[in-house]
């Protein structure tokens, strides 16, 4: 089940550069939640500061609180614990280029050791069901390589890893932006069923897509959160004038 | 008519690289090929004069010589790589690492021999049971530290064209760092790590200078580590400065064989590496 996401005066910087400030946000839990802007407002740097991706780039750097269900991330915990609670979806479909299909989606137990085969088969079954890809590929399972699959089934094979862990949080960085619009509509209704079990926040360009998958939507601009409400009255009644010019295409 | 100049200049230079690699190998057949026979394969040298005898000593030998010398310069050279590529990127040691490394490749390796002599051959260490005297382990450390800096560089590249998101991906199934380098990134770049280990294989295979004052070279059968041991070159060496009718022709037929081993060994690697169900993956 997905818990919610706490997020309390979250600054976050690159070098000198302060790309978020001072962010204030209730993410719903088994919602989702969709994070839209113009490109270079932050939405990226903040969904990777809910993983503590964003301490990963060595002049990455956080201040604030974040709690996901009743966990401190930034103190209670080491980071690569939050990581397998939080999955993360990226932009570009990144399998693991020399693993098969079967091996990318169970990678994320097996390297962390644990290695039970008949529960492994079953969570690679299950996660690949619940990614949709299943019917595609339970032939070539061992067969095939990660990267030999198209695009859209690569994103996928990436949100199958994703969920193998058994996550309570699915980050999703646009991860339909580098995909057709076939596979983008895929992706699309997995999200829809995915966020009965999973909290979801995805970053997106995509205004249609923010309103056909969230509940809830924020804006972003210059590293500021502008407005976050109810999808609908994000994209029907925005309370603030910047989040209107915005949606309906004066700037950005 | 300019892009057929091009695609001529191209094919000109092809050649160019070719020629000398097809003439090296047509000449060596016309010399080597008619010494070669089953004796060469099973005997060793005969004395001069007496007709027959061959190299098989030498090929075991070399064998023997390589094998150790990958056991000391691959794991070296790929972990030496590897802390190049990703735990010291940017550090000073890093760049004093590399540095080294650029360096011990240019030492000729006539010096690496007679530096291999000067501390593990000649003085006796009282904990490194092989020193003080000519041995197969003295010279498979020499051609093992000639192997480093290749494999070491190599691997560097290697880990660092392993793409960005791939690392990412690990890191983000909450995996620890020191797992991923391991299991993801390292076995990602694994078909070019494994093309730097055999250049560096190739390249010591025939190397002579650095045996002349290690492993020294042995008439007889030796298996032992602890004692002197023939190699392919440095037979050829000694044969081919001979005034013997009989063992020049033997040096031309251990060139074609060190050859054609190399050449084996190298395209086994390849092919053992590259079966399996991820060989278009890479």
């Amino acid at each position: 089940m997905g818990v919610g996401i706490e997020v309390t005066n979250l600054n976050a910087w690159y070098g000198t550069n302060h790309t978020l400030q001072d962010i204030n946000l209730h993410i719903p839990a088994n919602h989702a939640t969709a994070l839209i802007g113009p490109s270079g407002c932050g939405k990226s740097t903040f969904v990777r500061c809910l993983n503590r991706m964003h301490e990963t780039n060595p002049v990455g750097r956080v201040t604030g609180t974040v709690k996901i269900g009743d966990l401190d991330i930034y103190k209670d915990v080491k980071p690569v614990q939050i990581r397998r609670r939080v999955g993360m979806v990226f932009q570009r479909p990144n399998p693991f280029p020399t693993m098969s299909i079967y091996d990318n989606v169970a990678a994320g137990l097996k390297l962390n050791g644990y290695n039970n085969k008949r529960d492994l088969d079953e969570i690679v079954e299950k996660s690949l069901k619940n990614s949709a890809l299943w019917d595609e590929v339970k032939d070539d399972l061992r067969k095939k390589s990660g990267a030999s699959l198209s695009g859209g089934q690569q994103q996928r094979l990436c949100i199958a890893r994703a969920l193998a862990v058994d996550p309570e949080v699915l980050l999703m960085d646009e991860p339909a932006s580098a995909l057709d619009p076939v596979s983008t509509s895929k992706i699309e209704d997995l999200i829809f069923q995915l966020k009965s079990q999973y909290t979801i926040v995805i970053v997106t360009h995509n205004m249609q897509q923010a309103a056909r998958v969230a509940e809830k939507t924020g804006f972003f601009l210059n590293g500021r959160m502008v407005e976050f409400d109810a999808t609908h009255k994000i994209f029907t009644n925005p309370s603030d004038k910047r989040t209107e010019d915005y949606i309906t295409g004066r700037f950005g | 008519m300019t892009d057929q100049c091009v695609t001529g200049l191209a094919i000109l230079a092809t050649v160019l690289v070719i020629a000398p690699l097809a003439a090296i190998f047509i000449y060596l057949l016309y010399k080597g090929a008619s010494s070669l026979n089953v004796a060469f394969f099973t005997q060793i040298p005969k004395p001069p004069g007496e007709p027959g005898g061959g190299m098989a000593n030498a090929i075991l030998g070399s064998g023997i010589l390589l094998l150790l010398a990958s056991a000391i310069g691959v794991p070296m050279g790929i972990g030496g790589g590897v802390f190049l590529a990703e735990f010291g990127r940017g550090t000073k040691l890093a760049n004093g690492v590399r540095f080294t490394a650029d360096v011990l490749n240019g030492v000729p390796s006539i010096v690496m021999g007679i530096t291999a002599y000067a501390l593990i051959v000649q003085p006796k260490i009282p904990w490194l049971p092989f020193t003080g005297h000519f041995s197969a382990l003295s010279g498979g450390v020499a051609l093992g530290i000639m192997m480093i800096p290749t494999v070491c560089r190599t691997t560097e590249e290697m880990l660092l064209m392993v793409p960005h998101a791939v690392r990412e991906a690990a890191l983000g199934l909450g995996v620890p760092n020191w797992r991923s380098v391991l299991s993801i990134t390292l076995k990602t770049a694994s078909p070019g790590i494994i093309t730097g280990c055999m250049l560096a294989f190739a390249r010591v295979a025939g190397e002579t200078a650095p045996l002349l004052f290690t492993a020294l070279g042995n008439q007889f059968w030796s298996t032992s580590l602890n004692q002197p041991i023939e190699a392919l070159p440095l037979q050829i060496y000694v044969f081919a400065l001979s005034p013997y009718d009989d063992w020049r022709r033997l040096a031309w037929a251990g060139s074609l064989v060190l050859i054609v081993l190399i050449v084996l060994a190298v395209g086994l690697v390849r092919y053992v590496t590259s079966r399996g169900v991820l060989k278009g993956a890479s």
